[in-house]
């Protein structure tokens, strides 16, 4: 068949129309291989909630329960710890927890149901470490006036004893604290909001 | 189709067996291209006879990466990805597999000398300006091995499944978490899960064994064929090309094959010499090369006192850390400033007016109030940035002559500060936080930039030397 007898158009038109099918049906092969690498079933039901016990938390002291895989921070404040954060509303970036990083009723001074025990998701707004404990209120490399909170090793970030990020920090958020509720005084259940409270 | 018939293959050389190879070589040569790829990349492949000691680095870069792909193939004969056991299968391969910790040292090893080999190539590129018209696209197939190695080197850190695999994982996969809108799908899409967890484990194998070694021996492929199209640079950075003989032979080409071949054996002796220096007697390197925190099995519920990631990745980390609030301000005026100077200098007013409303755009999403996007964001945007920029550089070089030789004091400044610049974040990315490093991270972070985003003024602007009309020695 020569050139002459070609119907340009119609091959053009079979050339776009085949490209097109083509491309449609490839971009839906691809949909179940993109869909396999998302959470399975067994990862998204992994996430019942957790109780734990802080009857035997000394005062100042932390205990770290695992959540849905994360680490979450029980921290039982002494009145000094507690003076700190009312003290420290000057060097941290959201002292009125403004941002949705907590449940509403721990959207307080302490950012806590009971002022005494802080209860947070230890993983740094920043890019997911764990920060560690510097509790106590003395000079720090990264800070010569320190009043007690946590320090980010990865990064530098800072956190103050309620979990309220530092300003000009690689962290934008605060902690999060995650839904809980007290089961009991000592009880506390890690993952579900009071019902009714 | 009949294939054109091709000549019987001569082998040279004394013995009783040359008739019956060069026959075999007949019967392959006439079914296969053998001896025109023989005579296209070795035998006939013209290259400046000026090479110096940089140009021992490219060979090498392949050296090393038979080295990771023998190496790694026998490691996965005993290793273990998942979570429960990938620990236990290092230390089992460490402790009882026979000849097992030579083998691991090796792939440990030759991870950092990959790098060490590749930054320096890369050096050898902006010194004698190997990234010049035409060799563009050597540069970006260049460019791209080099993204698809840190991939490669930050997936398989994870398969250890120790302290600093675990949490340095955890930190750049919350890099993608940064990112606007789609970013917290994003980040669980690539873990499989809410945290770095066994799945994220499996497919971080799946990709280091699999999927990245066959993209980087593709892209291998482009850039070794893009030199032999189009030829290898030299440190005098003139065409050897111009200049042939009456076979259209290179006047100052000498093939590749025997006497680059022979060069190179010296320098994988001498190489050999230092990697297996550092296999044998220091393979932790004093933490730079098997950082100690990853002798400690991943624990998701603690992270190190201090994590650092790998010394090849620390200029970046460095930019990333280095991006705090405060600093926002400083480089959005670095932006107004690099806007000034487009509209200053550019004569197209298309790409004065581009620049300006580029410039304004940043700078609203850098600084504008509700408008701006958190520090965070643009450290993993600075950083990506980093890593991307050299991309550029081709189009960003404006000097009448490619090699640092002819070039002046002004490029050869930039260079020279550029490179103690990415050493001293470097440093800096695997220390401890303090005021004074984020300061001269900072520091660094604009001079890291100011070395590209300047070079079309300072290039244009240096005082050059001519270039020889032939390669010196």
């Amino acid at each position: 068949m020569s050139d002459k007898d070609t119907d340009q158009g119609k091959r053009q038109f079979l050339v776009a129309a085949t490209t097109v099918a083509g491309g449609v049906a490839a971009g839906a092969a691809a949909v179940p291989f993109v869909a396999s690498m998302m959470p399975s079933e067994r990862a998204k039901a992994a996430g019942a909630p957790v109780e734990v016990d802080v009857s035997a938390l000394a005062p100042g002291e932390r205990i770290t329960v695992e959540w849905r895989g994360k680490p979450v921070w029980v921290v039982r404040r002494t009145k000094e710890m507690l003076e700190t954060i009312r003290a420290n509303d000057a060097n941290v970036a959201d002292p009125e927890s403004k941002k949705p990083m907590q449940p509403p009723y721990a959207a307080n001074a302490t950012r806590a149901i009971k002022d005494e025990f802080l209860v947070v998701v230890g993983i740094c707004t920043h890019l997911g470490c764990s920060p560690v404990d510097k509790f106590a209120k003395q000079a720090e490399a990264f800070d010569p006036n320190w009043q007690g909170g946590f320090y980010c090793p990865c990064h530098g970030s800072l956190f103050d004893l309620a979990g309220r990020v530092y300003k000009n920090r690689p962290a934008p958020d605060n902690l999060v604290v995650p839904p809980h509720t007290y089961l009991s005084d000592t009880r506390i259940l890690i993952g579900e909001d009071s019902k009714g409270a | 189709m009949a294939a054109t018939p091709k000549e019987p293959v001569q082998f040279r050389g004394a013995g009783p067996l040359n008739a019956p190879i060069s026959g075999l070589l007949t019967w392959v040569d006439q079914r296969f291209p053998l001896m025109s790829l023989w005579r296209d990349h070795l035998s006939q492949y013209y290259a400046p006879k000026n090479f110096n000691f940089w140009y021992f680095f490219g060979s090498l870069a392949m050296l090393v990466l038979v080295i990771q792909i023998v190496t790694g193939i026998f490691l996965v004969m005993h290793y273990k990805p998942s979570a429960a056991e990938a620990f236990a299968s290092v230390e089992y391969i460490m402790r009882d597999v026979p000849g097992g910790w030579f083998i691991r040292y090796m792939h440990s090893t030759g991870a950092s000398a990959f790098f060490i080999v590749v930054y320096l190539h890369m050096f050898r590129g902006l010194m004698y300006g190997s990234y010049r018209q035409p060799r563009e696209l050597i540069w970006i197939f260049g460019m791209l091995i080099y993204l698809c190695l840190m991939a490669e080197a930050f997936f398989g850190y994870l398969l250890p499944w120790g302290q600093m695999s675990f949490w340095g994982a955890q930190v750049i996969v919350n890099l993608f978490d940064a990112l606007p809108v789609i970013g917290p799908d994003l980040s669980t899409w690539i873990r499989g899960d809410f945290v770095v967890s066994d799945a994220t484990l499996n497919r971080f194998f799946a990709f280091h064994v699999i999927a990245l070694p066959l993209v980087l021996l593709g892209l291998v492929a482009a850039h070794i064929m893009a030199l032999h199209e189009v030829g290898s640079n030299n440190p005098d950075g003139v065409e050897i090309k111009k200049h042939k003989d009456e076979k259209g032979r290179p006047l100052d080409g000498i093939p590749f094959h025997p006497y680059y071949t022979v060069k190179d054996i010296v320098g994988v002796v001498v190489f050999l010499f230092l990697f297996f220096l550092v296999v044998f007697f220091m393979p932790e390197m004093g933490g730079y090369f098997l950082e100690f925190n990853n002798f400690i099995p991943a624990d998701p519920l603690k992270t190190p006192p201090h994590i650092a990631p790998v010394w090849y990745f620390t200029p970046y980390y460095s930019i990333l850390r280095a991006i705090t609030e405060e600093f926002m301000l400083v480089l959005a005026i670095g932006v107004a400033a690099y806007v000034v100077l487009i509209w200053l200098t550019a004569r197209d007013s298309r790409v004065k007016l581009a620049a300006a409303a580029i410039g304004l755009v940043v700078i609203v999403l850098m600084k504008g109030g509700p408008l701006a996007l958190d520090a965070k964001v643009w450290g993993v945007v600075m950083m990506g940035a980093a890593t991307l920029i050299f991309f550029l550089l081709p189009w960003l070089d404006r000097s009448p002559v490619k090699s640092i030789r002819y070039k002046g004091t002004l490029f050869r400044t930039a260079l020279t500060v550029f490179v103690i610049t990415f050493i001293v974040l470097g440093y800096y990315g695997v220390q401890v936080v303090t005021p004074v490093g984020t300061v001269i991270s900072q520091i660094g972070t604009l001079l890291y930039f100011a070395f590209f985003l300047l070079m079309p003024w300072y290039s244009a602007m240096d005082k050059t030397k001519p270039e020889p009309d032939r390669v010196t020695m």
